[in-house]
């Protein structure tokens, strides 16, 4: 126990608290556009979140192959650099998600079968995914290329306001407020949100089911594949078992915010990543995820459907 | 499709009693002589090419089975999906493991108190997290599973990162020996326990709990209403899940020797899952060959040593998308009913 760090480094913590969060927050996404329009938890999203990072890695070296040194990068070509591998991140894992459904949801989701039939097969694809990352590594740490130097813009009340931190708030916050204009304002976001209200009844007026839910998997991995960017830009490192822990905090933030929930997930990814950050400063970081979970018991006590309420009023079995 | 279930079932049910008892006493004794498969000409195809037969026939084949019994109660009968049934055979381990150790006590008197420990996280965590519907309560024991493996990866009295060593082999019964390589002695402990799971099931199914847990499955708001205690009965159901992953874990910590809380990652619970669906949710015998097949393939195909998980995902994928439902479904009258349902 360690309260000292409270005082002193109490805004520095929920900076990066909220930074952390906003990588959730994005991945999370990924689960709930999913959980609101199929009702079924998209399991393999933790891999796709593994995928990503390193498709990032892949971007970044293919850009960078005619430099010799590894030092960072400067002005427009940093930029571009940047732009680019979110870009490639984000498209490769928009597609991987729409293989995702077409292998592991589609075909049991015409059969009308029960729905641990499609969980076992998501499962299935995040085995297939994992392992075959792990055999093309051989298992080791893939290093992602220094492209950014890390400078400050200065300190506010000792929080350190890193440029990565920065350009992850931001981009963050873009990402997610197109994404929410995008489900609330426009045509497919509506047809999205008319399936997730009612499979039957969007299928009446007309809207193109499987299409819909294959937009959905693809929005879904596109945000997940901008926070495997992110997550690349700030660890420098990635594995192919990284998705395994990403995924299982993004999920506990959807069920937090109330999953099927655009908003809840937002507030709940940046409630979760500020929590973990407190609790690995105050219990030691190997407390951090029992921490978390005993924070999603007791939000799951008190008020079941998460902390925002869900999209559709009940979940059921 | 061809419902090897159903043609089963009508024939069981014209049968008499002698023909039952005869049928039933002649698997037992095949199964039992299983050990001895990989020795005789006829049968040796069945051998795996790196692990001995003998042990791949222990762990993981008949401790799967075990625990996919076990799990099958919790997600097959009574509806409830619970991802962390690691932490229940972790419990049993390390129930084992510290008290095997530390104190003077052999195997038979620690598999009580192993499974009496079990059953209590069971009912700790059941009585927050049953409350809860469907996928937080997937949630929940989906952290439960990795809450009880950080404990112990972090506290001293477990050993944290290097877990528990010299973890004593069970004392001999009427003369057979539990050693590292005595396997066939493992197989037909964990063959008596998988016996009396499949009688009390048996028993269950028939009976007020049963019932009870079926009509929890099927819709729990009416089984509500028509007066079934549902907090209780779920409680049953996890409590009795837990105790039979608990008596797995026992066994297993006593066999090995040594326990570490990389054992008991999530793709445990995962692994017994995919085998509890895999062979047919709520049908014994479907569970029992999917736990068989699920444990016995990777052993088997280990020729591809480096990407024998990926062909097993591939396979899984496969197998589910062509039989939803599992090897061998449940009864297919229950299912023409969900059919009309909807």
């Amino acid at each position: 126990m360690n309260f000292s760090v409270l005082s002193s480094q109490f805004w520095s913590l929920c900076l990066q608290g909220v930074a952390l969060g906003f990588i959730y927050v994005l991945i999370s996404l990924g689960y709930t556009m999913v959980y609101g329009v199929l009702r079924l938890i998209n399991f393999a999203n933790s891999e796709v979140v593994m995928m990503g990072t390193f498709a990032t890695v892949v971007a970044e070296v293919a850009i960078l192959k005619n430099v010799s040194t590894s030092d960072p990068l400067h002005g427009f070509r940093l930029v571009y650099t940047l732009v680019f591998a979110l870009v490639f991140s984000s498209l490769i894992c928009g597609l991987l998600g729409v293989l995702v459904e077409l292998v592991a949801y589609r075909r049991l989701r015409a059969l009308g079968t029960n729905r641990l039939a499609s969980l076992i097969s998501a499962i299935a694809v995040s085995i297939v995914l994992s392992e075959a990352a792990r055999i093309y590594t051989h298992s080791a740490p893939v290093t992602a290329p220094r492209l950014l130097e890390k400078w400050s813009f200065g300190e506010i009340g000792g929080a350190n306001f890193r440029v990565d931190t920065v350009m992850i708030i931001l981009a963050g916050s873009i990402i997610f407020f197109a994404l929410d204009r995008f489900v609330n304002r426009s045509r497919l976001g509506k047809a999205i949100r008319a399936v997730s209200m009612s499979e039957e009844n969007s299928k009446l007026m007309g809207i193109n089911l499987n299409r819909v839910i294959s937009l959905t998997f693809f929005i879904g991995g596109l945000t997940t594949g901008a926070a495997a960017f992110f997550y690349t830009t700030v660890y420098e490192t990635t594995q192919f078992n990284v998705g395994f822990n990403l995924g299982l905090a993004a999920f506990t933030a959807a069920v937090l915010g109330g999953i099927g929930n655009l908003r809840g997930a937002f507030y709940g990814g940046i409630f979760l990543g500020v929590l973990e950050q407190f609790a690995s400063a105050i219990l030691g970081s190997q407390w951090k995820s029992v921490t978390v979970f005993l924070v999603l018991v007791l939000v799951l006590l008190i008020k079941p459907s998460g902390i925002f309420g869900e999209a559709v009023q009940q979940t059921r079995t | 499709m061809l419902n090897i279930r159903d043609k089963g079932a009508a024939i069981w049910e014209n049968w008499n009693r002698t023909k039952r008892v005869t049928f039933v006493l002649i698997v037992i004794t095949i199964v039992a002589f299983l050990p001895y498969a990989g020795t005789f000409p006829a049968t040796s195809f069945l051998n795996t090419p790196i692990t001995s037969y003998q042990a791949v026939l222990v762990y993981p084949i008949a401790m799967f089975v075990l625990m996919a019994l076990g799990l099958n109660i919790v997600v097959g009968k009574s509806g409830l999906l619970d991802l962390g049934y690691v932490a229940f055979f972790a419990i049993g381990a390390y129930t084992m493991g510290i008290l095997g150790t530390m104190t003077g006590l052999n195997t038979w008197e620690i598999l009580p108190i192993g499974i009496a420990l079990a059953m209590l996280a069971g009912l700790i965590l059941g009585l927050p997290a049953l409350r809860l519907r469907g996928d937080y309560l997937a949630i929940v024991t989906l952290g439960f599973g990795e809450i009880v493996r950080i404990i112990a990866l972090n506290l001293t009295q477990t050993g944290g990162p290097n877990g528990v060593v010299g973890i004593p082999n069970p004392p001999p019964i009427f003369g057979e020996k539990f050693g590292l390589d005595d396997h066939a002695g493992y197989f037909w402990v964990i063959f008596v326990m998988i016996l009396l799971v499949i009688w009390m099931v048996r028993r269950f199914t028939i009976r007020r709990p049963g019932r009870a847990w079926e009509a929890i499955r099927q819709d729990e708001d009416v089984a509500a209403l028509m007066g079934v205690n549902l907090l209780v009965y779920k409680l049953w159901s996890f409590s009795i899940g837990a105790a039979i992953g608990g008596a797995a874990g026992v066994i297993y910590a006593s066999k090995v020797m040594f326990i570490a809380p990389d054992m008991f990652t999530f793709n445990v619970s995962v692994l017994i899952l995919a085998c509890v669906v895999f062979g047919g949710m709520g049908n014994m015998w479907g569970v029992i060959l999917g736990a068989c097949i699920l444990a016995y393939l990777p052993e088997r195909i280990r020729f591809i040593s480096n990407s024998r998980q990926l062909v097993f995902g591939l396979v899984l994928l496969v197998i589910m998308n062509i039989r939803p439902d599992g090897l061998l479904p449940r009864k297919k009258r229950e299912k023409i009913k969900q059919k009309e349902a909807k």
